[in-house]
């Protein structure tokens, strides 16, 4: 399993935000984009999900060419796709279902995250932070190759951020490919790292 | 699929309202035509299919501006749309949770509104049984409208400029079919069975065309 990104080009509003970027990562390895504000960090993994049209370059996963790469990611954005009015349970379990292929059970996951205890209540009463860990707590709950994670610390506590770390090691330690877009070290050991410039606007 | 079904239909229970307010819409919009020509009664009942048509048709247009805004808004669209299940059918199961939380209360409703306007029984069971068939029709036709707007802040209104020019047919051949049911010369199954092929027709075309425009539309 490999990941490999080549001469990868976004445009967002007829500008070129991500320019000829190029990376490959193979099973167990991570990679943090890190850059300032604006300098494409998120239209780069949004591209990469799938999520934004590429307007050159390509990127593949080897092994799984025939469907087409966002099937085999995970994404956690900036939004943590949650519905305010459903409980944590019932939200983990209907994204169990509909993403298909059940790793963990939604009580496994939350133990892991420290949120036993909000599981049975409306996500729109818990804290931003506490709705972030159930939605990082989603990741744990199918398998996917690729986790895509924007800023997946934001909004967590000391702790709450050393329990995402841990998750993502046994991630990339059980064969998974991460992708992280973060200001702040993630603290995982050893990973690439893509410093993005910021971009000057140039019109595509 | 059943897992989509079931998480849309229990959010629409639980923030609640959505049925509510359609079925009170509905009502007002009925409360008015008596107001607008007279309380003659013999007239009501003859124009009653058709104002059971029209309020039907307008209460159904409201909430359909959230169908796919609410899940852009929290990420969860995002998500939906990078799965491998097929777009059309993912927006199909969307639709029809939509219809059975906000078509469907409109459906059992319109037999009291029929009483109100001194239909007769038989023309009463006509215009429900049309409308059961027909609203469906008008949900998957939002889909179109509600993924067209989805990154609009306030789509509501585009969305019913959008979608009833197209939901013309069902509002013409529902109720041709009810006054088929009740007026002799006038035949009731052709379009009847017109009606059932709008909405056959639409439960296809509305999502495809939605889904690609929400696949296409990613920002």
């Amino acid at each position: 399993m490999k990941l490999t990104v080549k001469n990868l080009c976004v445009n967002r509003a007829g500008r070129r935000i991500v320019s000829a970027v190029s990376f490959s990562l193979r099973a167990g390895e991570a990679l943090v984009v890190t850059g300032p504000n604006g300098s494409g960090k998120s239209t780069l993994l949004r591209a990469v999900a799938g999520l934004l049209p590429i307007a050159d370059g390509n990127a593949t996963l080897e092994g799984c060419e025939d469907d087409p790469l966002r099937e085999h990611c995970h994404y956690l954005g900036h939004q943590n796709g949650l519905k305010p009015a459903l409980t944590a349970r019932e939200n983990l379990d209907f994204w169990q279902h509909f993403l298909g292929s059940p790793d963990s059970s939604a009580k496994e996951a939350f133990e892991q995250l420290d949120l036993s205890h909000a599981l049975d209540l409306p996500v729109g009463y818990l804290s931003a932070g506490q709705q972030r860990r159930v939605a990082i707590a989603r990741l744990l709950m199918t398998k996917k190759a690729i986790w895509i994670v924007d800023e997946p610390t934001t909004g967590l506590d000391k702790a709450s951020a050393k329990l995402f770390t841990g998750i993502a090691k046994s991630y990339c330690a059980s064969g998974g490919i991460l992708i992280a877009a973060t200001h702040l070290p993630l603290g995982i050991g050893k990973t690439k790292s893509l410093e993005l410039a910021p971009h000057k606007g140039v019109p595509a | 699929m059943g897992a989509l079904l079931k998480r849309d239909i229990l959010i629409a229970i639980r923030s609640g309202g959505g049925a509510l307010t359609g079925v009170l819409f509905f009502l007002v919009v009925v409360i008015l035509f008596p107001f607008a020509i007279g309380p003659d009664t013999g007239t009501l009942a003859r124009l009653g299919p058709a104002i059971l048509w029209i309020g039907a048709l307008l209460a159904s247009l409201l909430g359909l501006d959230r169908l796919f805004a609410q899940d852009r808004e929290d990420g969860s669209l995002d998500l939906i749309v990078m799965q491998a299940h097929p777009m059309a059918l993912t927006i199909f199961v969307k639709a029809a949770a939509h219809w059975l939380v906000t078509g469907l209360p409109l459906v059992l409703a319109a037999p009291l509104f029929g009483i109100m306007l001194n239909m007769e029984p038989i023309a009463i069971a006509a215009t429900v049984t049309t409308l059961a068939i027909g609203t469906p029709a008008i949900a998957f036709i939002g889909t179109v409208g509600a993924a067209v707007s989805v990154k609009l802040p306030r789509g509501g209104l585009l969305i019913s400029v959008l979608v009833l020019p197209l939901v013309i047919p069902v509002l013409i051949f529902g109720v041709a079919a009810t006054i088929g049911a009740l007026e002799e010369p006038a035949p009731f199954t052709a379009p009847f069975l017109l009606l059932c092929a709008v909405t056959l027709f639409t439960a296809v075309l509305g999502p495809l065309a939605a889904g690609y425009m929400l696949r296409h539309s990613a920002d």
